[in-house]
């Protein structure tokens, strides 16, 4: 009576099973994928260019057929320095803003602000990118640019460290919290100021949390791509240092293509996307060596020897 | 009994929120002289050693009337600094705190604080804070070395010596040895002892022979209340408290 009963549990058991098996699959799969795509038809057109043309050329040029140049040099410079200066920008803000939230105002003011700042996190970036051009571009045009031009490095910087901003304030708050609160009365009762503590004390014992938040954020801002496009000008220049000169991101350079290119052109969209494949590896590498590294002393290192050291004395 | 005391605490209730933690405590502590508080876990005298840096500012929704006077000044005054006054009354914490960095930037965190920055003023503090809390021959060697690879008794030293380096009048621990073992407790008590020369020291302890052995005057506190307070041999050989008796020799607590 009740065998057949089983026999469907076991049945069904071993579906489920499959079942995960194969959606486990489909994610490395995908990661495959992606890689074996970027790679047969990325570095053959890399090749095909020439490496150093590609990658030190200074010239991108498409619309004439006769006259084309693949250099990217000036996006992979743009990428850097387009999230260097939203890094800082937000990082700083960010930092600051974890400090204020982790011992400078009210618990309960401190969850609101919190929540409210992931909502940040939560907004598509063609929002952003509407943001920065109805407002922030606008703004910058008619406040602050000596060019007469609000697009560019400064307003696509202001729009990423925005988006930055939730991965920093959070990462960073928990890295604070997660430190024991012991430093901190420690430090106080040496007469150290509150500021004094937390900056002298309570962030270098959450410095890898900072730095991971740091890695993170660079990692978001140099994918970003559709708020960038919005607000960035898109010129496909050398970045000559002024803040509001429109330049071009590798992720604005494959988008603004990838649409209606073909051939050689398609390629080399392709091809650039291989070196900002590459740039996000070292930084999710970067990331995990952090996040290892961090382990080590907190949970292994210091309960381990505290306890081997009061063992041997006792 | 010196002329005057170096710490008095005058009618003083604690509340935190709607709880009393101390209920109308009066004593005062004389310079050079080491106080034990002892009592049963929860009886206030941890939160009585906090008034005296005001660490008790840390704890939201915690209030205090009464005065206790440090040196004739009024702690809970307005116009006392409250880093200024921790500078003067230094603390040893019940678990070892040192900060996660050199042994030397632990000691020196103090006096960079105050403002003393060149590491040709540093170098004589670090050596002698070392030096004082009797750690010096241990980790001179090491003095680089992170504070964290001590053993525990070795940390907590450290953390007595980070306390002196800035100079303080008084030193508040809180169970300092609660933590550590019995050879460990044995260089503190004695530290303490040396120390007192220097320093006025407070003391809260749950063990009954520490306080036996090394403080001058012992309060004994229950449930807010300061029962007992004098001599510390007097306290323990016929003590005027019938709850203190029976908590000194090990009936109740």
């Amino acid at each position: 009576m009740i065998r057949p009963f089983y026999r469907f549990i076991r049945a069904r058991e071993k579906l489920m099973k499959v079942l995960f098996l194969l959606s486990s699959v489909f994610a490395v799969l995908a990661l495959l994928v992606i890689f074996l795509f970027l790679m047969m038809r990325g570095i053959p057109s890399i090749a095909n260019i020439g490496f150093f043309r590609f990658v030190f050329g200074t010239r991108w040029s498409v619309s004439d057929p006769n006259n084309q140049s693949f250099g990217i040099l000036p996006m992979i410079v743009g990428s850097i320095y387009v999230t260097a200066l939203a890094t800082l920008i937000g990082v700083t803000i960010g930092l600051f803003t974890a400090v204020f939230l982790y011992k400078f105002c009210p618990k309960k003011i401190a969850k609101g602000v919190r929540q409210l700042i992931n909502l940040l996190a939560g907004i598509p970036s063609v929002v952003y990118g509407l943001f920065g051009v109805m407002v922030i571009v606008p703004f910058l045009r008619n406040n602050v640019s000596s060019n007469g031009m609000g697009h560019g490095v400064l307003a696509a910087s202001i729009i990423l460290a925005i988006m930055i901003l939730p991965t920093i304030v959070s990462i960073t708050l928990d890295a604070l919290h997660a430190a024991p609160e012991h430093y901190y009365e420690g430090a106080l009762a040496l007469g150290a100021s509150k500021e004094r503590a937390v900056f002298g004390v309570m962030l270098p014992s959450a410095k890898s949390g900072v730095f991971a938040a740091v890695v993170l954020a660079v990692g978001r801002a140099i994918g970003e791509t559709m708020a960038v496009i919005m607000v960035i000008g898109g010129s496909p220049e050398m970045p000559n240092g002024s803040l509001f000169q429109s330049i071009r991101t590798l992720t604005a350079n494959i988008a603004l293509g990838a649409m209606e290119a073909t051939g050689s052109i398609l390629d080399a969209m392709i091809a650039t996307g291989v070196i900002l494949f590459v740039f996000t590896l070292f930084i999710n590498v970067g990331f995990n060596l952090i996040k290892n590294k961090k382990k080590k002393p907190n949970k292994k290192k210091k309960p381990d020897k505290e306890e081997e050291a009061t063992d041997e004395v006792g | 009994m010196s002329e005057q005391p170096l710490i008095n605490v005058a009618n003083v209730n604690l509340f935190y929120s709607d709880f009393q933690a101390l209920k109308d405590i009066n004593l005062s502590i004389a310079e050079n002289e080491i106080t034990a508080f002892i009592g049963p876990s929860g009886c206030g005298k941890t939160t009585l050693l906090k008034c005296f840096n005001r660490m008790t500012d840390l704890v939201e929704g915690c209030k205090v009337n009464g005065t206790i006077t440090i040196d004739g000044q009024d702690v809970f005054d307005k116009s006392v600094d409250v880093n200024l006054l921790r500078k003067d009354v230094g603390m040893v914490f019940q678990k070892p705190n040192p900060f996660p960095m050199s042994i030397y930037d632990n000691i020196a965190f103090g006096p960079r604080t105050h403002g003393i920055r060149k590491r040709k003023d540093l170098d004589p503090i670090v050596t002698q804070s070392l030096q004082r809390a009797g750690i010096w021959n241990e980790v001179k060697n090491n003095l680089f070395k992170s504070a964290l690879s001590v053993s525990g008794g070795q940390q907590q030293r450290i953390c007595i010596a980070r306390a002196l380096a800035v100079e303080p009048k008084i030193l508040l621990m809180d169970e300092p040895t609660s933590a550590l073992d019995p050879i460990s407790t044995g260089v503190i008590e004695e530290l303490c002892q040396e120390l007192k020369e220097q320093f006025t020291i407070v003391i809260v302890t749950h063990n009954m022979q520490q306080a036996a052995r090394i403080s001058d005057k012992t309060a004994f506190f229950l449930l807010g209340e300061m029962l007992e307070f004098g001599e510390t041999q007097k306290v323990f050989s016929k003590p005027e408290n019938e709850k203190c008796e029976r908590y000194i020799t090990g009936k109740f607590g």
